[in-house]
């Protein structure tokens, strides 16, 4: 192991806590939210105690202090994906991201690059988040333009057979997820990224399963939108990331308009600030960006390769375990090629909710349900799955209780 | 241990013998829900001869809880009169929210009251209530159809 998870593990009160009446904290429900380390705790709790003021605001000190924080932080988040400062906009989350882009296409009038019409093309695959699917949805009943999407094989990848045909002069954006929230499949972006831009079409990428476990440079993914989640980076709840490539944000219009997003403003109109001004409108959530730059800091001491290494590691050890548990079938691809450390399972006829439930009388922490990604779910023929996330706090201590527990379910409900 | 509150034989009885689980052809009312948190669907047909039911029958997918908890209901209504019924929803009702500190009245419930340890976990008590509601549901559809 090129990473101590055991001592990191130290950084996060949580993990020490016990669970129903003394069992120790198997937490493997990182894909859904991560756990905080002390110094981001520290982080957005100073911010409240020395610093709290308005940013951008006020001519007093603490205003300045503030701005500084915040500020700050929205350079380490540019650090952290190799992208320009000004590319980088917090919104409350990454699902407030996505529609941010979505709401802010549907603004954009005739001649604009990012209008959309009847007759235009969304394409999105069937793997995709709810947060990344439904703003699409929406976007083309809004404005009459087709949705399509890439359908997902039995060994849980996108089928990019037909890519020519999907990604057609007629599509304006491909939205698609980096890394599967239920498989764990990490999609090649290569081929979709070329086609796209070969027909002027902009890529959406949610990296919400990608960001937190890996090094992510914007610029070598040759994509045109990046969204992330602060609190499943070890960061706080309350705070999210949209990257967008500098030409691009000066032309999308801005999604919510009010104070701090403006230049000008009379009673009979406004126009916008530069960006990333013009997509931050109200008084944002400043200590929870401070919070994701110590979160980021902190991920980065540690090095996003090293995480990387530990989790692959983690997962090979988990899919060995798993695979040698009668009737268990894992959902998703059965290597450690190109796919992350979120496992989905089935197992026999116990119900997820009810194995999740037997998890939890030892202290195991999983995820249960469709993900929100219910379409996957129902095309892959299962209602639910019981899902494990890995992160770098996580050791192989914590598979063998998973596999034991699991094991333990079939005795239990096998009674 | 604790889970066993929660686990009773009779629930897993049901689970593994699920009663009435297959739609009838003929009924008053039919109705689809979902529990949209965890993907369980039920769907739920519902008979009625003037104000009693004869019969409720029923299909979907979901956990033991869900599937134990509708099971129990189609043995406990059936036969009913429709105010009966309500009197014994309500009672199902108060007991799923009164967290464990309620056995639940055999007399009234029967095999319902193995379903009192759900109580202490509040994120299963919309499992156990989804027969429920898709009852109520079409008790109030095959009314209004019957004018």
């Amino acid at each position: 192991m090129t990473l101590d998870a055991r001592s990191i593990a130290q950084d996060f009160p949580i993990l020490s806590r016990t669970i129903r009446d003394g069992k120790r904290l198997v937490y493997l429900d990182s894909g859904a939210t991560s756990q905080k380390p002390d110094c981001v705790i520290d982080a957005e709790l100073d911010f409240y105690r020395l610093h709290n003021a308005a940013v951008h605001r006020g001519a007093h000190q603490l205003a300045e202090e503030a701005t500084d924080a915040y500020e700050g932080a929205r350079e380490i988040v540019a650090k952290f994906l190799s992208a320009s400062v000004d590319e980088v906009i917090f919104t409350k989350s990454a699902t407030e991201s996505l529609n941010l882009v979505a709401y802010a296409m549907g603004n954009a009038e005739p001649g604009n690059h990012f209008h959309l019409q009847a007759g235009d093309s969304i394409v999105v695959t069937e793997m995709e988040h709810h947060a990344n699917l439904i703003p699409w949805q929406q976007l083309a009943a809004r404005t009459g333009a087709t949705l399509s999407w890439f359908s997902v094989t039995d060994d849980g990848r996108l089928d990019l057979s037909d890519i020519n045909t999907f990604i057609n002069e007629k599509t304006k954006v491909v939205a698609l997820t980096h890394q599967s929230n239920v498989l764990g499949t990490i999609n090649p972006l290569g081929a979709i990224t070329q086609r796209a831009h070969e027909v002027g079409a902009v890529v959406v990428l949610d990296a919400c399963q990608s960001v937190p476990h890996m090094k992510i440079d914007v610029k070598t993914l040759e994509i045109d939108f990046l969204a992330f989640s602060g609190h499943k980076t070890v960061g706080p709840t309350g705070v999210g990331i949209l990257w967008g490539r500098a030409e691009l944000l000066a032309q999308l219009p801005p999604f919510l308009t009010g104070g701090s997003m403006i230049e000008n403003v009379t009673m009979e109109s406004a126009t916008w600030a530069a960006a990333p001004r013009k997509f931050e409108a109200g008084v944002p959530n400043m200590a929870q960006a401070v919070g994701l730059g110590a979160a980021l800091t902190y991920l980065t001491k540690i090095g996003m390769e090293n995480i990387w290494h530990h989790e692959v590691e983690l997962t090979q050890y988990l899919l060995d375990g798993l695979s040698e548990i009668e009737d268990l079938r894992i959902i998703g691809p059965s290597t450690t090629e190109l796919r992350g450390g979120t496992v989905s399972f089935t197992l026999g006829d116990i119900h997820p909710h009810d194995l999740g439930q037997y998890l939890d009388s030892q202290g195991i922490a999983v995820r249960t349900g469709h993900h929100c990604a219910w379409p996957l779910t129902r095309k892959l023929g299962v209602p639910a799955t019981t899902r494990a996330s890995i992160y770098l706090y996580n050791t192989t201590d914590d598979l063998d209780a998973l596999i034991s527990g699991v094991k333990g379910a079939q005795k239990y409900f096998g009674r | 241990m604790q889970l066993d509150n929660l686990y009773q034989e009779v629930i897993l009885d049901h689970y593994k013998n699920p009663q009435h689980k297959k739609l009838s052809s003929v009924y008053d009312a039919q109705v689809h829900h979902i529990n949209p948190s965890c993907g369980d669907e039920i769907t739920l047909n519902l008979t009625l001869k003037g104000n009693t039911i004869t019969d409720i029958s029923w299909d979907g997918v979901g956990c033991s809880i869900s599937q134990a908890s509708v099971s129990i209901l189609t043995d406990l209504l059936i036969g009913k009169s429709l105010e009966q019924a309500q009197v014994i929803s309500d009672a199902f009702m108060h007991l799923m929210q009164s967290k464990g500190t309620e056995k639940g009245d055999e007399d009234l419930l029967e095999d319902a009251v193995a379903l009192a340890g759900v109580s202490q976990y509040p994120a299963r008590i919309k499992c156990a209530l989804l027969g429920w509601m898709a009852f109520k549901d079409a008790s109030v559809q095959a009314l209004a159809k019957h004018g």
